[in-house]
Protein backbone atom coordinates (compact mmCIF):
# COMPACT_ATOMS: atom_id res chain seq x y z
CA UNK A 1 0.00 0.00 0.00
CA UNK A 2 1.21 3.33 -1.32
CA UNK A 3 0.47 6.36 1.24
CA UNK A 4 2.22 9.27 0.37
CA UNK A 5 1.09 13.40 1.85
CA UNK A 6 -1.58 11.39 3.63
CA UNK A 7 -3.32 10.01 0.67
CA UNK A 8 -3.82 6.29 -0.31
CA UNK A 9 -2.92 6.17 -3.86
CA UNK A 10 -4.78 3.83 -6.01
CA UNK A 11 -2.71 0.60 -7.04
CA UNK A 12 -4.11 -0.61 -9.95
CA UNK A 13 -2.95 2.24 -12.02
CA UNK A 14 -0.13 3.76 -13.66
CA UNK A 15 2.39 5.22 -11.81
CA UNK A 16 1.76 8.81 -13.59
CA UNK A 17 -1.96 8.64 -13.35
CA UNK A 18 -2.07 7.22 -9.46
CA UNK A 19 0.23 10.51 -8.44
CA UNK A 20 -2.21 12.65 -9.97
CA UNK A 21 -4.51 11.72 -7.00
CA UNK A 22 -2.53 13.94 -4.60
CA UNK A 23 -3.93 17.68 -4.54
CA UNK A 24 -1.07 19.85 -5.94
CA UNK A 25 0.15 17.12 -8.31
CA UNK A 26 -1.09 16.79 -12.01
CA UNK A 27 0.62 15.14 -15.00
CA UNK A 28 3.53 17.21 -15.21
CA UNK A 29 5.17 17.16 -11.57
CA UNK A 30 3.90 13.25 -11.74
CA UNK A 31 5.82 12.98 -14.61
CA UNK A 32 9.00 14.91 -13.31
CA UNK A 33 8.94 13.33 -10.18
CA UNK A 34 8.83 9.83 -11.88
CA UNK A 35 11.64 10.82 -14.03
CA UNK A 36 13.84 12.10 -11.66
CA UNK A 37 13.37 9.15 -9.09
CA UNK A 38 14.23 6.54 -12.54
CA UNK A 39 11.39 5.17 -11.62
CA UNK A 40 9.02 3.98 -15.49
CA UNK A 41 5.97 5.76 -15.71
CA UNK A 42 4.07 2.56 -16.29
CA UNK A 43 4.91 0.81 -13.84
CA UNK A 44 1.71 0.30 -11.68
CA UNK A 45 1.54 1.67 -7.99
CA UNK A 46 0.88 -1.44 -6.34
CA UNK A 47 4.55 -2.73 -8.46
CA UNK A 48 6.59 0.12 -6.31
CA UNK A 49 9.14 -0.88 -3.75
CA UNK A 50 8.92 0.05 -0.08
CA UNK A 51 12.28 2.20 -0.97
CA UNK A 52 10.53 4.02 -4.30
CA UNK A 53 7.84 5.23 -2.22
CA UNK A 54 9.76 6.52 0.53
CA UNK A 55 11.93 8.20 -2.26
CA UNK A 56 8.78 9.37 -3.70
CA UNK A 57 7.11 10.20 -0.38
CA UNK A 58 10.56 12.36 0.31
CA UNK A 59 10.57 14.33 -3.05
CA UNK A 60 7.21 15.53 -2.79
CA UNK A 61 7.53 16.87 0.87
CA UNK A 62 10.80 18.31 -0.11
CA UNK A 63 9.64 20.30 -3.03
CA UNK A 64 6.00 20.22 -3.54
CA UNK A 65 3.15 22.23 -1.82
CA UNK A 66 0.67 19.63 -1.41
CA UNK A 67 -2.68 18.62 0.16
CA UNK A 68 -3.60 20.72 3.36
CA UNK A 69 -1.09 23.48 2.61
CA UNK A 70 -2.12 24.22 -0.53
CA UNK A 71 -5.56 24.23 -0.26
CA UNK A 72 -4.85 26.79 2.42
CA UNK A 73 -2.72 28.61 0.04
CA UNK A 74 -5.25 28.91 -2.32
CA UNK A 75 -7.96 30.01 0.21
CA UNK A 76 -5.57 32.71 1.58
CA UNK A 77 -4.77 34.15 -1.58
CA UNK A 78 -8.08 34.30 -2.30
CA UNK A 79 -9.10 35.54 1.11
CA UNK A 80 -6.69 38.46 0.28
CA UNK A 81 -8.39 39.52 -2.88
CA UNK A 82 -11.93 39.75 -1.22
CA UNK A 83 -10.19 41.56 1.66
CA UNK A 84 -8.24 44.45 -0.24
CA UNK A 85 -12.06 44.54 -2.78
CA UNK A 86 -10.39 44.67 -6.40
CA UNK A 87 -12.43 43.43 -9.03
CA UNK A 88 -11.48 39.70 -8.58
CA UNK A 89 -12.29 39.50 -4.70
CA UNK A 90 -15.83 41.13 -5.65
CA UNK A 91 -16.31 38.36 -7.99
CA UNK A 92 -15.67 36.00 -5.55
CA UNK A 93 -17.67 37.50 -3.05
CA UNK A 94 -20.65 37.07 -4.95
CA UNK A 95 -19.96 33.64 -6.48
CA UNK A 96 -19.72 34.41 -10.04
CA UNK A 97 -16.94 33.57 -12.41
CA UNK A 98 -13.92 35.83 -11.96
CA UNK A 99 -12.26 35.44 -15.46
CA UNK A 100 -14.59 37.97 -17.68
CA UNK A 101 -16.63 35.02 -18.87
CA UNK A 102 -20.22 35.53 -19.71
CA UNK A 103 -23.01 35.29 -17.01
CA UNK A 104 -26.32 35.96 -19.21
CA UNK A 105 -26.03 32.17 -19.78
CA UNK A 106 -24.05 29.65 -18.79
CA UNK A 107 -21.44 30.38 -15.65
CA UNK A 108 -23.65 27.43 -13.56
CA UNK A 109 -20.22 26.19 -12.21
CA UNK A 110 -19.87 29.26 -9.91
CA UNK A 111 -23.33 29.87 -9.48
CA UNK A 112 -24.65 27.14 -8.71
CA UNK A 113 -28.26 25.04 -9.91
CA UNK A 114 -30.56 27.11 -11.44
CA UNK A 115 -33.04 29.33 -9.64
CA UNK A 116 -36.31 29.19 -11.51
CA UNK A 117 -37.87 32.79 -11.22
CA UNK A 118 -41.68 32.44 -11.17
CA UNK A 119 -43.30 34.11 -13.63
CA UNK A 120 -41.11 35.03 -15.35
CA UNK A 121 -42.45 36.86 -18.71
CA UNK A 122 -40.96 34.95 -21.89
CA UNK A 123 -39.75 36.92 -24.82
CA UNK A 124 -42.57 37.59 -27.24
CA UNK A 125 -41.26 37.25 -31.04
CA UNK B 1 0.93 38.25 -22.25
CA UNK B 2 2.71 39.58 -19.40
CA UNK B 3 4.08 43.16 -19.44
CA UNK B 4 7.96 42.85 -20.52
CA UNK B 5 9.97 43.33 -16.83
CA UNK B 6 12.44 45.30 -18.90
CA UNK B 7 9.96 48.32 -19.33
CA UNK B 8 8.43 48.14 -15.24
CA UNK B 9 5.33 48.60 -13.91
CA UNK B 10 3.11 51.17 -16.09
CA UNK B 11 2.29 54.13 -14.45
CA UNK B 12 0.73 57.58 -16.28
CA UNK B 13 3.34 59.78 -15.97
CA UNK B 14 1.16 63.01 -14.33
CA UNK B 15 -0.06 60.34 -12.14
CA UNK B 16 3.58 60.13 -10.77
CA UNK B 17 4.12 63.37 -10.65
CA UNK B 18 1.43 63.85 -8.37
CA UNK B 19 2.22 61.60 -6.26
CA UNK B 20 5.91 62.77 -5.83
CA UNK B 21 4.24 65.96 -5.09
CA UNK B 22 1.51 64.61 -2.45
CA UNK B 23 4.64 62.38 -0.76
CA UNK B 24 6.67 65.73 -0.32
CA UNK B 25 4.24 68.07 0.86
CA UNK B 26 2.95 64.86 3.44
CA UNK B 27 -0.47 66.57 3.64
CA UNK B 28 -3.06 64.08 2.86
CA UNK B 29 -5.21 65.21 0.01
CA UNK B 30 -6.85 63.30 -2.14
CA UNK B 31 -5.09 62.05 -5.61
CA UNK B 32 -7.30 62.40 -8.61
CA UNK B 33 -7.01 60.37 -11.81
CA UNK B 34 -8.18 58.71 -14.99
CA UNK B 35 -5.84 56.89 -15.26
CA UNK B 36 -6.97 53.05 -14.39
CA UNK B 37 -4.75 51.28 -15.91
CA UNK B 38 -1.85 52.19 -14.04
CA UNK B 39 -0.62 50.06 -11.61
CA UNK B 40 -0.38 50.35 -7.69
CA UNK B 41 3.42 50.63 -6.60
CA UNK B 42 4.94 50.47 -2.99
CA UNK B 43 4.66 54.93 -3.08
CA UNK B 44 1.49 54.77 -3.47
CA UNK B 45 0.65 52.98 -0.17
CA UNK B 46 -1.23 54.93 2.32
CA UNK B 47 -2.53 57.83 -0.13
CA UNK B 48 -5.96 58.25 -1.20
CA UNK B 49 -6.87 58.28 -4.74
CA UNK B 50 -9.64 58.77 -6.27
CA UNK B 51 -10.09 56.67 -9.64
CA UNK B 52 -12.30 57.76 -12.28
CA UNK B 53 -15.06 54.86 -12.86
CA UNK B 54 -16.56 56.63 -16.32
CA UNK B 55 -19.16 58.52 -14.08
CA UNK B 56 -17.79 59.48 -10.82
CA UNK B 57 -14.17 59.84 -9.00
CA UNK B 58 -13.96 56.47 -6.32
CA UNK B 59 -11.84 57.16 -3.54
CA UNK B 60 -9.40 54.46 -2.88
CA UNK B 61 -7.30 53.88 0.15
CA UNK B 62 -4.38 52.17 -0.95
CA UNK B 63 -3.25 49.48 1.41
CA UNK B 64 0.25 47.40 1.12
CA UNK B 65 -1.61 44.24 -0.17
CA UNK B 66 -2.86 46.28 -3.36
CA UNK B 67 0.26 46.84 -4.89
CA UNK B 68 0.95 45.13 -8.12
CA UNK B 69 -2.88 45.34 -8.94
CA UNK B 70 -3.82 47.87 -10.94
CA UNK B 71 -6.39 51.13 -10.07
CA UNK B 72 -9.22 50.35 -12.24
CA UNK B 73 -9.93 47.02 -9.52
CA UNK B 74 -10.97 49.06 -7.45
CA UNK B 75 -13.47 51.00 -9.08
CA UNK B 76 -15.83 49.04 -10.56
CA UNK B 77 -17.40 50.72 -14.18
CA UNK B 78 -21.01 48.40 -13.01
CA UNK B 79 -23.83 48.56 -10.67
CA UNK B 80 -25.74 46.19 -10.74
CA UNK B 81 -28.62 46.64 -8.01
CA UNK B 82 -30.72 43.27 -8.59
CA UNK B 83 -33.56 41.72 -10.69
CA UNK B 84 -36.57 43.23 -10.64
CA UNK B 85 -38.13 40.06 -9.27
CA UNK B 86 -35.58 39.93 -6.37
CA UNK B 87 -36.59 43.55 -5.00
Amino acid sequence: MARIAGIDLPRNKRGVIGLTYIYGIGRTSAKNLLAKAGISEEIKVSEWSNDQVQQLALMIQDEYKVEGELRSEVQLSIKRLMDIACFRGIRHRKGLPVRGQRTKTNARTRKGKRKTVANKKKVTK
Amino acid sequence: MARSIRKGPYVHHSLLAKIAKAKESSKKAVIKTWSRASMIIPDMVGETIAVHNGKSFIPVYVSENMVGHKLGEFAPTRTFKGHAGNR
